[in-house]
């Protein structure tokens, strides 16, 4: 026996206790001579592999690390393992006030942050009991943002995809369509990503001038990119080979699992929180929930491609209201409302000159409230809220639990690339190698989200 | 494919001769975009500017006179969920001529450590006298700590025309709530005549080099929050 390999059982071979035999031999390849391994293993007359897929691969969207049990070229056994990319986000915000929780939760699936502060802030807002008050140009606001952040998520899920498939163009272009999204963001947030812009009763700040334009001067061009993705993918004949029936699962296994998301729409169920809880004012907007009967990773990307469609629809109605609905963007409850009025002025960003007159040189009660507000943040009554909203990715909870102070006692999320990556086994055992793969990039989860 | 007609809203494409070629449409992309313009971004050669909003270095500014426009309250740093920024405020005596900002106190250590800060903007939006800003610039990549812990000096802004570096006294007959009103308009020829005659002799504070002193336990701003 060399020294870099050893026929002990050990954590890494052990598969479900009892599945095999106690003096299984267990090949652990961890530096040396690969042709001593290989020696050894040709000895046993056994083709049966663990491999450690990630979690510096390529192709598993970050730091996911998929244990996979070969026998030759199929996968008898898939296993997901996480936690490499935890950053105790939760838990951080229960050190910080609920303002600042946004800043923190929004980098949990960085690829769609939009999507994290609108499900935080809504559980917050139900904990606070003012659902109800904020106002309508801010949900208006909030359902252009998130569904702008849909398109971004979905490119990105499209362009990753193809490229773990080998299809560069893909990516390119992908990502190329997804800047034009990102310089909207940047416009309305002065961030690309992360961009802490959704906040407890309403948002940051009101829409710059000239940004409905901008969107309207995109739209077009977005639209011309996406069909050129579709002219790439939808009939390709090797993507088709690579993706049609491949991941397979069934409504009954997506039940099973909790999978939402494209994954569950993919077998015919139109499951959208959208249309079935609305919230921010879904209900009133004009659009359909795509849906595929295949069960597999090419009616996932099919959905994904129709669904920018849906959501440039909503943009499209949002921003006609933006035009026709003026008004605050945060809650009129001057004890919850963060205080800020920013304006760009030529020493940059900050608070406005006539914010600054207000508490400094005219109103004492301003500036308690804002040195109040900032220092301390609010008081949300004692009580816990569920809210969900339908994320590019499925359905992502938020459960926040207040014991009446100024910070969370605890803020749960149901992230759903955490609860959808329980189905890469269901889907991936018994295939092929290469079609994990193609079931890990249909699933499209987010390491930042799964891990938290 | 579940058929829902809405999929596109203008359907303009469509025809059994697009069926036909769908296959290989993707030919089609790529040879169309042989003639289009490249979209690569020549960086650093080109640099595209940014939003307006876009969230860059902070810049802590003056008041049209000249004087320093933090008055050390905290509040940046009390919003800062990064904990990146460490302020310690000190009194103005214009005894001694150690007058930075107009009213009572000033910001007499100013860090903003940027191997921490995460752009958010709290501090901005957090700062009750707009002394705290964001600008465009972008560039702020290092290769080492302590150089990306950025002191006041780095920090504040520039000293524009009609205005007067600190310290100085506050323009005559003005009080701190007349700055905020915007009645100051610049530095005044009484103050002018102060710094001349105060040109390098007034006691003012060691200046703030040393960022790691700081940086002590106990005296990092946002422990102790409650």
């Amino acid at each position: 026996m060399s020294g870099s390999t050893t026929t002990q059982n050990d954590a890494f071979g052990a598969s479900t206790p009892g599945d095999a035999p106690e003096d299984t031999p267990v090949i652990n390849a961890v530096g040396g001579d690969w042709d001593s391994v290989t020696d050894e293993a040709t000895a046993l007359h056994e083709e049966r592999i663990v491999v450690n897929m990630g979690p510096q691969h390529p192709s598993t969207h970050g730091v996911l690390r998929l244990i996979l049990e070969l026998d030759g070229e199929t996968v008898t056994e898939a296993r997901a393992g996480i936690g490499y990319l935890h950053t105790g986000i939760e838990k951080n915000m229960e050190f910080r006030t609920w303002t600042q929780g946004v800043t923190f939760c929004t980098r949990m699936d960085y690829v769609m942050p939009l999507f994290n502060e609108a499900a935080y802030c809504l559980a917050v807002e139900k904990v606070l009991g003012i659902t109800d008050q904020i106002p309508e140009r801010a949900n208006v606001i909030r359902v252009m943002m998130m569904e702008l952040n849909r398109i971004t998520s979905h490119l990105v899920a499209l362009a990753t995809g193809g490229m773990e498939m080998g299809a560069t163009t893909v990516m390119t272009i992908g990502f190329r369509e997804r800047e034009r999204i990102l310089r909207i963001f940047e416009m309305v947030t002065g961030l690309r990503m992360n961009n802490s812009y959704i906040r407890p009763g309403g948002v940051a700040q009101d829409i710059p001038a000239g940004c409905i334009d901008a969107i309207r001067e995109m739209m077009p061009l977005l639209r011309k990119g996406i069909g050129e993705l579709e002219a790439l993918l939808n009939e390709n004949p090797i993507l088709k080979g690579r993706t049609v029936d491949v991941g397979y699962l069934d409504l009954t296994g997506c039940i099973a699992l909790g999978v939402t998301g494209p994954v569950l729409r993919s077998t015919g169920y139109p499951h959208d929180l959208r249309k079935s809880e609305p919230y921010c004012g879904y209900e009133t907007y004009d659009f359909d929930v795509p849906t595929a009967d295949t069960c597999d990773a090419y009616g996932r990307l099919r959905i994904r491609l129709d669904e920018m469609y849906q959501s440039m629809r909503i943009v499209e109605q949002a921003v006609q209201r933006l035009d026709d609905t003026p008004g605050p963007v945060m809650v009129a409850d001057k004890k919850i409302a963060w205080p800020a009025q920013l304006a760009v002025g030529s020493d940059g960003q900050g608070n406005s000159l006539d914010h600054i007159r207000e508490i400094m040189g005219e109103s004492m009660e301003s500036l308690i409230h804002h040195f109040k507000l900032v220092t301390e943040g609010f008081r949300v009554p004692p009580g816990q809220a569920y809210a969900a909203v339908e994320s590019p990715k499925g359905e992502l909870g938020c459960h926040v639990v207040s014991t009446g102070g100024t910070r969370p006692y605890r803020a749960h999320f149901r992230d759903p690339s955490f609860n959808n990556l329980q189905a890469v086994a269901a889907m991936s055992e018994g295939g092929a190698v290469a079609d994990v793969i193609v079931a890990v990039a249909s699933i499209d989860p987010v390491m930042g989200g799964v891990d938290r | 494919m579940a058929d829902n007609g809405n999929r596109r809203p203008d359907p303009d494409k469509g025809g059994s001769f697009k069926d036909l070629f769908a296959p290989v449409a993707g030919f089609g992309v790529t040879f169309a975009t042989m003639f289009r313009k490249v979209q690569t971004e020549e960086y650093p050669e080109q640099k595209r500017p940014t939003q307006l909003r876009f969230h860059g270095r902070h810049q802590l500014n003056r008041h049209p006179d000249g004087l320093e426009k933090c008055v050390g309250c905290e509040l940046c740093a009390w919003a800062c969920p990064a904990d990146a920024i460490l302020v310690e405020g000190a009194n103005n005596d214009d005894a001694a001529g150690e007058r930075f900002s107009p009213g009572e106190r000033y910001g007499r250590v100013y860090q903003i450590n940027y191997l921490r800060c995460i752009f958010c903007g709290l501090c901005i939006e957090a700062c009750p006298t707009r002394a705290l800003t964001m600008t465009n610039e972008y560039e702020l990549a290092d290769d080492n700590r302590a150089d990306l812990i950025f002191t006041k000096d780095q920090l504040l802004a520039p000293v524009l025309s009609g205005m007067l570096p600190a310290p100085h006294p506050m323009v005559e007959g003005m009080d701190e709530r007349d700055y905020y009103l915007g009645k100051v308009t610049g530095a005044t020829p009484a103050q002018q005549e102060w710094v001349e005659r105060h040109d390098g002799d007034t006691t003012v504070d060691e200046p703030d080099t040393l960022p790691v002193e700081h940086q002590e336990a106990g005296q990092h701003a946002g422990e102790g929050r409650p």
